[in-house]
């Protein structure tokens, strides 16, 4: 049974993607005969079989994603008169049965003909099954991410001499066997002094090796939570070190966040791009924010008639759905909120925009995106409704297009989705408005002079003050809040 | 100054002598440098063109099978690369880049051999001096000096040689290398020095219109050859999918900077058919279009269609296909049995003689290695492993 294990492909890929099995368990197949599409983050690539035989285990399932150096592919193999490979790549024209025909002679030098091959074997592939008694395998597990676990595996000390040969030649490179950290001599005997058993030290080295300091910091460690008992295999502790460490002990010195105490997360991707927009929101637009509580009992009573109703079957209907609606309805009636400032050769001015793209900011696994719904002014509350499903779907499956991010006029924070009332949204930047709709939930509310449930939620906003001043947002805000208390007054 | 600044010529002649339906073209210039290449030295050009190709089709395979660290495909310049190389003589010394395979080939280098290098555990794995095929260069243009230099070198050796002499014994240098690499400093530097030196050496160019992904077009507003007379050599612009051609120009440039005249430029216009090396998707930068557009100029196909045109049959090409097969199996074998070297030899290839520093060093190194814990059965094994 022979294992062929994912290759690096590129150079220094780590991992790959199962796109396609084009070999099945129980097939025969052939030297180069293609097992397996894969894609890896440079291209998708066709992997052909070093082997001849029959496909006994697949490993992996289409959709997968293997480690470079994972087993990938289990193949009997049938004996060695099959193990002339057939061509990668078929060569134009040339297939028809061969008769012999006289070596072309070149015209200079001596090898027109094949060059010689000083091989006896001149048409077998030498027995794969032992690959480790002749050569050392393929290079299955080169690569950053193999290379750190598999360099240099040692025997353990106190195991047979000679027993290594055989341990290294039956373990696949691959295997995360028990390995010898990395560390420079003297550390190594520092670790000896102490008593460390170096593998179980968190290295930080540049090239994954145990420092002295990782060393240091580690033994300090212990002796905290160990209580200052000495290691068992360990006769005498040096001075030199135990003093620190005593130091340490009884809290001498200033306290520091043992090295892997923290998680270090590298800010990329869409962690790195909100990051970027909300600094440049934040501290380009002076905002401005306002909190308004509302009976949303109406708007309540009405996405229940709307999910029963028969034009809206199939269709997803939330209060998150009327407040787009409520903030449309107001920004038709204070278009300065549907602006953007903008820095212009001639100096600053407000564009004021006729038409709507609504934002809605979502978690998604990727992060905060905030896709927005173009011209959604011209919507009906039906196509509003399929418009803001398909968007969220979009965003839940992590497939926003940066299209759909762009040219966002205002936008709305659902918070609430998150269970909380209310917040200081920040500006989406370029926008001038930013609407947050808080949770809703029964609360006590006086109607008539008397104290009723009512479904009560409270509408906030961030609005950039350089744009808009307080009552233009007072009159915006109070416009949402009129059409959750009465979403009727759409109808005008 | 109007006329100063016209524009610079952006055409070529274009050297062709075999065109892509197989079809033997005359020319007058020319036809006497390929009268050499009768029906049975084309065959084995033919044979080589194919053998190369077959190899190169096994070491991809072998990449692909985690046997290689790279492989870098010849595919679609065979016909450069053969022509070329046929006209080397022994004597000649060659500078290759990293994709001429094919070259390395007719100079009697085994290609198996050379898998050494993209396993990653030799810098060669052949030996320069006797194919006269230096080892490959892998960082780009580097090798265009050394030619140069080396083509110094060889002048000054055959000083004082009479023609009859230098016709017989003399060499010369041939400097392989790129249209990405003609975008290099290196180049330049190579191009100045052989021409104040009057070098003998000849700078062959396979124009395989891509730098990896930068399109020709992109690196050049003129054809590569005009950039020659700025030089003051001779440059020749040759079509280099075609055989017959390539083999000619070559002959010519050889024995040009042979005798004493000084270099040559020649451009061979021909096309990457594969990736830059396993490790490029080409279809991300250019289109499946522009790919099959090369399709019907391929190398092979138009000496296949020649030779057939001509009278040879199909059992010759029944019998190249098996033998390269044979071939195939061959270098498959060679690669998976290369044995795993020992860091210890790398301190034995420093210097030729014994040396004082690097026995030191050794004898550090060996130290290093038994100072750990577990010091006993320290083999090959465990370094091998390391340097995987």
């Amino acid at each position: 049974m022979s294992t062929f294990k994912l290759p690096d492909v590129g150079e220094g890929l780590t991992e790959a993607d199962i796109v396609s099995w084009k070999v099945s368990v129980g097939q025969s197949v052939t030297v180069n005969q293609v097992l397996v599409e894969i894609e890896t983050a440079k291209s998708l690539v066709e992997l052909p079989s070093p082997y001849a035989g029959t496909v006994t285990v697949l490993h992996a399932q289409e959709g997968q994603t293997l480690e470079v150096g994972a087993p990938l592919i289990e193949v009997a193999e049938a004996g060695a008169g099959n193990a002339t490979p057939v061509p990668a790549t078929s060569v134009p024209a040339t297939s028809a049965p061969s008769t012999s025909v006289p070596d072309a002679a070149g015209s200079g030098s001596a090898a027109a003909s094949p060059p010689a091959v000083e091989s006896p074997a001149t048409s077998s592939v030498p027995a794969e099954s032992t690959p480790a008694e002749s050569s050392p395998g393929p290079l299955v597990g080169s690569g950053p991410v193999a290379d750190s676990v598999k360099r240099r595996p040692r025997v353990r000390p106190g195991q047979r001499p000679g027993h290594h040969g055989a341990h290294a030649a039956a373990t696949p490179a691959s295997e995360p066997h028990h390995h010898r950290a990395l560390a420079k001599p003297p550390v190594r005997k520092l670790a000896r002094e102490l008593g460390v058993d170096l593998s179980q030290v968190p290295p930080t080295g540049a090239r994954g090796e145990v420092t002295r300091e990782d060393l240091s910091a580690f033994a300090d460690r212990r002796l905290h939570t160990t209580g200052l008992s000495a290691p068992a295999s360990q006769g005498t502790q040096p001075a030199a070190a135990s003093s620190g460490a005593l130091a340490a002990a009884f809290g001498a010195g200033s306290w520091q966040a043992p090295a892997d105490s923290i998680e270090r997360v590298p800010v990329k991707g869409v962690r790195k791009a909100t990051a970027a927009a909300m600094v440049s929101s934040a501290f380009t637009a002076p905002h401005v924010s306002l909190f308004v509580d509302v009976d949303a009992t109406r708007t309540m009573e009405f996405v229940k008639r709307l999910k029963g109703s028969r034009d809206f079957q199939g269709v997803k209907v939330t209060p998150l759905l009327i407040v787009a609606k409520a903030v449309l309805w107001a920004a038709a009636r204070t278009p300065q909120i549907n602006a953007s400032w903008v820095q212009t050769e001639q100096g600053a001015e407000i564009q004021i925009k006729s038409f709507v793209n609504l934002g809605i900011a979502a978690a998604t696994p990727r992060g905060l995106v905030v896709p927005n719904v173009k011209d959604a002014q011209e919507l009906s509350l039906r196509e509003l409704a399929l418009a803001l499903e398909h968007l969220g779907a979009t965003a839940r499956d992590g497939k926003t297009s940066p299209a759909d991010m762009r040219d966002g006029t205002v936008t709305i924070t659902n918070v609430g989705a998150l269970g909380v009332d209310t917040g200081t949204p920040i500006l989406n930047p370029g926008e001038v408005a930013i609407v947050a709709f808080g949770t809703v939930r029964e609360r006590p509310w006086v109607v008539d002079g008397q104290v009723v449930p009512r479904f009560v939620t409270t509408v906030g906003g961030s609005f950039d003050h350089r744009v808009v001043d307080g009552d233009q947002c007072a009159r915006f805000l109070a416009d949402v809040a009129s059409i959750l208390e009465e979403p009727a007054l759409l109808l005008d | 100054m109007e006329t100063m600044l016209a524009a610079a010529p952006t055409q070529a002649p274009f050297i062709q002598l075999l065109d892509s339906d197989g079809v033997r073209t005359a020319h007058p210039t020319w036809d006497p440098w390929a009268q050499s290449v009768d029906q049975e030295t084309l065959r084995g050009f033919y044979r080589d063109m194919t053998t190369a190709r077959r190899l190169d089709d096994e070491s991809t395979a072998l990449q692909r099978q985690g046997e290689l660290l790279l492989w870098v495909p010849l595919r679609g310049q065979e016909a450069a690369q053969v022509g070329a190389g046929r006209a080397t003589r022994p004597q000649d010394y060659l500078f290759p880049t990293y994709r001429e395979h094919a070259v390395a080939l007719t100079r009697g280098v085994r290609i198996a051999e050379m898998l050494r290098v993209f396993r990653g555990i030799s810098h060669g794995g052949w030996d320069p001096r006797t194919t006269g095929f230096h080892h490959y260069t892998m960082v780009l243009a580097a090798q265009t000096p050394h030619a140069v230099g080396y083509a110094m070198g060889m002048k000054r050796d055959q000083k004082g040689w009479d023609q009859a002499r230098i016709e017989e014994e003399g060499g010369a240098v041939v400097a392989f290398f790129g249209d990405g690499s003609s975008s290099e400093g290196d180049v330049h530097e190579a191009m100045v020095f052989a021409n104040s030196t009057n070098a003998p050496v000849v700078f062959f160019c396979q124009n395989n219109q891509w730098a990896i992904s930068v399109p020709f077009e992109v690196q050049s507003k003129v054809p590569l050859v005009n950039r020659a007379a700025g030089y003051g050599m001779p440059g020749i612009r040759v079509d280099g999918n075609d055989v017959i051609a390539v083999h000619a120009v070559t002959r010519w440039a050889l024995e040009h900077a042979r005798s004493g005249k000084g270099p040559v430029f020649i451009e061979a216009v021909t096309y990457r058919r594969g990736a830059h090396t396993t490790a490029d998707d080409p279809t991300k930068y250019r289109t499946q279009d522009e790919e099959q557009g090369w399709d019907e100029k391929d190398p092979l196909l138009r000496v296949e269609r020649h030779l057939r045109a001509n009278g040879t049959g199909q059992d010759f090409f029944g019998q190249i296909a098996a033998d390269a097969d044979v071939l195939a199996a061959e270098l498959r074998a060679t690669a998976l049995a290369f044995p795993t070297p020992s860091l210890t030899d790398a301190f034995n290839s420093v210097y030729a003689e014994p040396h004082s520093l690097v026995s030191e060093e050794l004898a550090w190194y060996q130290e290093y290695q038994a100072g750990f814990a577990d010091r006993d059965e320290e083999g090959t094994q465990n370094r091998a492993e390391g340097t995987r």
